[in-house]
């Protein structure tokens, strides 16, 4: 056991929180607070504005005043999860977040790390969840234009997209529509703005039917010396608007967000925003350009609670204040209020900071990509945020308000009632199935193992021609610059290991991510996560996601990654029911062999004859896997502990392997275990050119002791498999021993069929394969199930 | 000689064609939609992406801009000028092709790599190649079935001016190999002179052994060729195929 602490949390010891903690009071209770006859709050608090009462009396006492409904809606969306963390930001704390490439970690628009040679990468993820649910083709579209903005903001140039998608089953045909819908929202998006969507993954299960979890995350390149914050700095300075005018979509989109959702919640439409991403190319050249010519003090993305959180936002960055010409923002429609302006979330806008004699530069370079802009404001000293109507007071604000002084919660944590009964594992009640080879097509042809070609062929996942690693690997690479520097990006997490074990969960969804790098060769550089869970006002779903981040943040501090941005997204419940905690967890990598840029794997194996290998351990484990989900219907069991020490000896073998030039591909044993990885490395070698494929023989090692289908379908964690040319085998077992790593050959790549049997002994099964094969199945037959798996679910097999 | 590459708002692979020629060793330059002059170019792209957003039609709006008008007198006196992609359906919109691009049968964006067969070798973009030669190129598009209503196709295809069309590794032509229900299969054509020729797949996509394949560059390399040779009216002297 190297997690220690999963003892606090989880089996051996007893979970540190029994039962809720008295109701929670915020942590930064300010000096001033009113009391309850000058603060009476005004009615449809919480339908309307979505704040207690106490947080109410916070405001008043804040500002010495009750505030007028201008002001209210302001902090309605700041203090609102999603904008203030309210819930979250005692736990974030936990994760590592420095380091020495780090430039710039979580706080900014996305964060940044050195890659080298003047070089920079910007990444972060971002969930569009609730928007997706309502409309899921804008939903999902405006969540990639919102997070293509967080990187340009930063002077970075996008170069890749991915997505994590987490649906509810297919058979279901309202599930079919919202991943139809959520597909072409990001394919007509991303690709109208020309970024590739270089990979992905699509987990199905049954909670997200009415919570369907849609998480973008961007990557992007600059150089370092170009970076950009958003910051309101400089009194004096002008603030201007950039980009599309402002009309009545998404307000309060924010606080729509910060809540779970009922029936009969379709009415929030109007809350969804629609895309424009003709309008973001231009303006993404445009920023590129001015931040290029240096003509920019700051910068920043228009995206949830609009011109309001942005501006404060760069406001309290800057330490300065702001103040506002509402008036002079350009509308979209007619008669629109000073509240409407400040809350909506019209898409494809910006709002940077300019000193007065760069203003013609400025303009000259939006007009020329013919974008909009207008002086909106001026950095000022007050510390205030002011808004002025037609040379009238709106609203005036000191900025700590809305942002150091918005209530801090350490929300009750209760450990849930379903740990006890999920923890055990009747195994004999579950029969080893009679035909394993059946198992196999079975679970090859659920949407969650089967191939997502039909998803990520309409993406463009080659606009730019850089994508070197395309989709369908354990991690995309993509280069930098048509030259030899590439990066390595991956997204991952198991929700049901998190249900089952949210701190191991969360360590796994880290770990993986770093042995997804590094299977196609590339160094886990930095992570950025998404953290979907439930409502944080249940006990239980605070405990899961206190423990899931600690599992996460022990994880990246025992392998070296900073957490470098960001994003937290509550409330994903409907009538009461909240997903499994789902924390999606984006890695990037770095592959930086100059004159060997081809030192680079795929999953597929490459070469007749080639040897198999088995890097890691070996057991029956099934808790928290796929195959008990698919075959015999269970989400239950302990999942297998992680010996760090092994993770980190398998991760740098497979790296210096490929760095080698030794191996030939390899391939991430994940879920569906070992037998799936297999028959995926297989499977990869289907092409139209070569339809026959390259199969495999293969001798799994077990022992009397273990079960069959534990050996095949068990999910153990630090697990590789890797292919190797049998005359270098000598070479390659000297760096494995070097590393610390545990290894088997376990089989030869060849001919038109997989071939998997279950030794009895260890005994050197590549040699001479021992038993009866337990799955055998032509290659053919095994891909076009794996193929129309998914588009057979969706009713568009062709 | 040097080639223009130009970028309308909303072109997304500009950058793509700049670098797939200049890796060749070919002077590349971009030309700026609001320009009025090919400033000397020999040959001219229209690259792919989605112009104007691709609102309203694509294309239809692109075809309006300053560079357009260029274009056109540059391709009337017999300049090579190549549309990819978005590029292809601009220069069926302004005329300088024939046909039109339309939605793909299976309503959705399609990216992956496709077999394309040389059907013709006397355009501007495929005299390196061999006839019937079968390429892979990668597509990336919604829009990309060719249509033309007969009897213009039939004069299309007697005139030789299919140069591409969609097939198996092996070079067959039926309808499981043709990916958006293109008439015919038809994956690029020419005009009646060869100069001005518009395909779907995006040749500066194959170009380089790390993308996948190089299949590309014998259409990249003839451009050029056709472009520096400038012999005016290649394929109209030609013997149909």
């Amino acid at each position: 056991m190297v997690f220690e602490r999963i003892k606090r949390w989880w089996g051996a010891g007893r979970p540190p929180w029994q039962s809720p903690k008295p109701s929670p009071k915020p942590l930064n209770d300010p000096a001033a607070s009113a009391s309850r006859a000058e603060s009476a709050a005004p009615p449809g608090l919480r339908d309307r504005y979505n704040l207690t009462e106490e947080e109410y009396r916070r405001i008043v006492g804040l500002l010495g005043r009750r505030p007028n409904d201008v002001e209210l809606n302001i902090f309605s969306v700041m203090w609102s999860e999603h904008c203030s963390y309210k819930s979250s930001k005692i736990h974030l704390k936990k994760f590592p977040t420095t380091g020495a490439r780090v430039l710039q970690g979580p706080g900014e628009n996305a964060g940044v790390v050195d890659i080298g040679d003047g070089w920079a990468v910007a990444m972060k993820i971002e969930s569009h969840n609730h928007p997706s649910f309502i409309e899921p083709y804008q939903g999902a579209a405006t969540g990639v234009g919102g997070i293509l903005r967080d990187i340009f903001t930063m002077g970075a140039r996008p170069v890749a997209l991915m997505d994590s998608l987490r649906m509810g089953p297919l058979e279901d045909p309202a599930n079919r529509r919202l991943l139809d819908g959520v597909v072409r929202g990001i394919a007509g998006y991303g690709n109208c703005v020309g970024i590739p969507t270089v990979g992905g993954e699509l987990v199905i299960q049954e909670m997200h039917s009415r919570n369907p979890l849609v998480n973008v995350l961007c990557a992007g390149v600059l150089r370092a010396d170009r970076l950009l914050r958003a910051v309101a700095a400089g009194p004096g300075n002008r603030v201007v608007y950039m980009g599309s005018r402002t009309g009545r979509d998404g307000i309060h989109g924010a606080t729509m967000a910060s809540a779970q959702f009922e029936s009969g919640d379709e009415d929030k439409r109007p809350n969804v925003q629609v895309g424009d991403p003709f309008m973001e190319k231009k303006l993404l050249e445009a920023c590129l350009e001015l931040i290029g010519q240096g003509l920019l003090v700051g910068l920043q993305d228009m995206g949830a609670a609009g011109l309001t959180s942005s501006s404060v936002e760069m406001a309290s960055r800057a330490g300065t204040g702001l103040r506002l010409e509402l008036d002079r923002v350009p509308q979209r429609e007619e008669k629109m209020t000073p509240q409407e302006i400040c809350l909506s979330e019209s898409q494809e806008r910006m709002l940077a900071v300019v000193s007065p004699d760069r203003l013609p530069a400025v303009e000259a370079v939006c007009r020329k990509w013919d974008v909009e802009t207008a002086v909106i404001g001026e950095v000022t000293t007050t510390g205030r945020w002011e808004l002025f109507w037609h040379g009238a007071a709106a609203a005036s604000l000191p900025i700590r308000a809305l942002t150091d002084d918005a209530p801090v919660y350490e929300r009750p944590m209760k450990t849930p009632a379903y740990v006890q009964l999920l923890q055990s594992l009747p195994l004999e009640m579950m029969p080893v199935p009679g035909d394993l080879t059946k198992v196999l097509l079975t679970m090859l042809a659920s949407p969650s193992l089967a191939s997502k070609a039909w998803i990520y062929q309409q993406y463009d996942h080659m606009v730019g021609t850089n994508t070197v690693v395309p989709p369908g690997a354990d991690a995309a690479v993509v280069r930098i610059g048509h030259a030899d520097k590439a990066i390595a990006l991956s997204v991952d997490g198991n929700s049901r290991y998190c249900l089952l074990n949210p701190y191991l969960g969360g360590a796994i969804a880290v770990i993986e991510g770093a042995r997804n790098v590094s299977c196609v060769g590339a160094t886990p550089l930095a992570v950025t996560d998404c953290l979907n869970f439930g409502s944080p006002e249940q006990p239980e779903t605070m405990w899961q996601f206190a423990a899931c981040v600690e599992g996460m943040a022990d994880a990246c501090r025992q392998l070296g990654l900073p957490v470098i941005s960001g994003n937290v997204s509550l409330y994903n419940e409907t009538n009461g029911q909240p997903i499994y905690p789902s924390p999606v967890v984006g890695t990037l990598g770095l592959l930086d062999r100059p004159g060997r840029p081809d030192r680079i794997v795929g999953p597929s194996f490459q070469s007749e004859g080639d040897l198999i290998l088995l890097l890691g351990p070996q057991g029956d484990a099934l808790g928290g896997s796929e195959y008990l989900r698919l075959i015999h219907h269970q989400e239950r069991g302990l999942l297998p502990d992680v010996d760090i020490a092994q993770e980190l000896a398998v991760q740098q073998a497979c790296r210096a392997l490929i760095a080698a030039g030794l191996a030939g591909s390899a391939h991430d044993c994940a879920e569906g275990g070992l037998a799936v990885a297999l028959a995926e490395s297989a499977l990869g070698t289907v092409t139209p050119s070569t339809p026959r494929g390259m199969g495999a023989v293969v001798s799994l090692p077990g022992a009397a002791h273990l079960r069959t289908d534990g050996v095949l379908f068990g999910e153990w964690q630090s697990r590789i498999i890797l292919t190797i040319q049998e005359d270098r085998l000598e070479e390659a077992s000297k760096i494995l021993s070097s590393a610390s790593a545990p290894w088997t050959v376990i089989g030869r790549v060849g001919g038109g069929r997989l071939t998997i049997s279950v030794a009895a002994s260890t005994s050197s099964p590549a040699a001479a394969p021992a038993g009866r094969p337990v799955i055998d199945i032509d290659l053919t037959a095994l891909h076009t199930t794996w193929r129309l798996g998914l588009p057979q679910q969706m009713g568009d097999a062709s | 000689m040097r080639v223009g590459v130009v970028v309308f708002p909303g072109s997304n692979c500009d950058q793509d064609c700049l670098w797939a020629l200049e890796a060749r060793g070919i002077e590349a330059v971009p030309l700026w939609h609001k320009d009025d002059s090919v400033q000397g170019c020999g040959a001219v792209v229209l690259p792919g992406g989605f112009s104007y957003g691709d609102y309203l039609r694509c294309g239809a709006i692109a075809r309006l801009s300053p560079i357009m008008a260029a274009i056109d007198r540059h391709a009337k006196s017999g300049g090579v000028v190549v549309g990819i992609c978005n590029g292809f359906q601009i220069l069926t919109e302004a005329g300088l092709l024939p046909g039109s691009l339309l939605r793909n049968t299976g309503l959705r964006f399609i990216c992956r790599p496709v077999f394309v067969r040389v059907e013709q070798t006397a355009s501007a973009l495929t005299r390196d190649c061999r006839a019937g030669q079968v390429l892979s190129l990668p597509i990336a598009h919604a829009e990309g079935r060719y249509w033309l209503e007969e009897p213009a196709l039939r004069d299309l295809e007697e005139r030789g001016q299919v140069i591409l069309r969609y097939c198996s590794s092996d070079g067959r032509v039926d309808a499981a190999d043709n990916p958006n229900g293109a008439l015919n299969g038809i994956a690029g054509v020419c005009n009646r002179d060869g100069n001005v020729v518009g395909l779907m797949p995006h040749p500066e996509r194959a170009v380089d052994a790390r993308l996948g394949g190089t299949d590309g560059l014998c259409l990249i390399d003839s451009l050029v060729r056709a472009a520096s040779s400038a012999t005016g009216p290649a394929l109209r002297a030609a013997a149909p195929v």
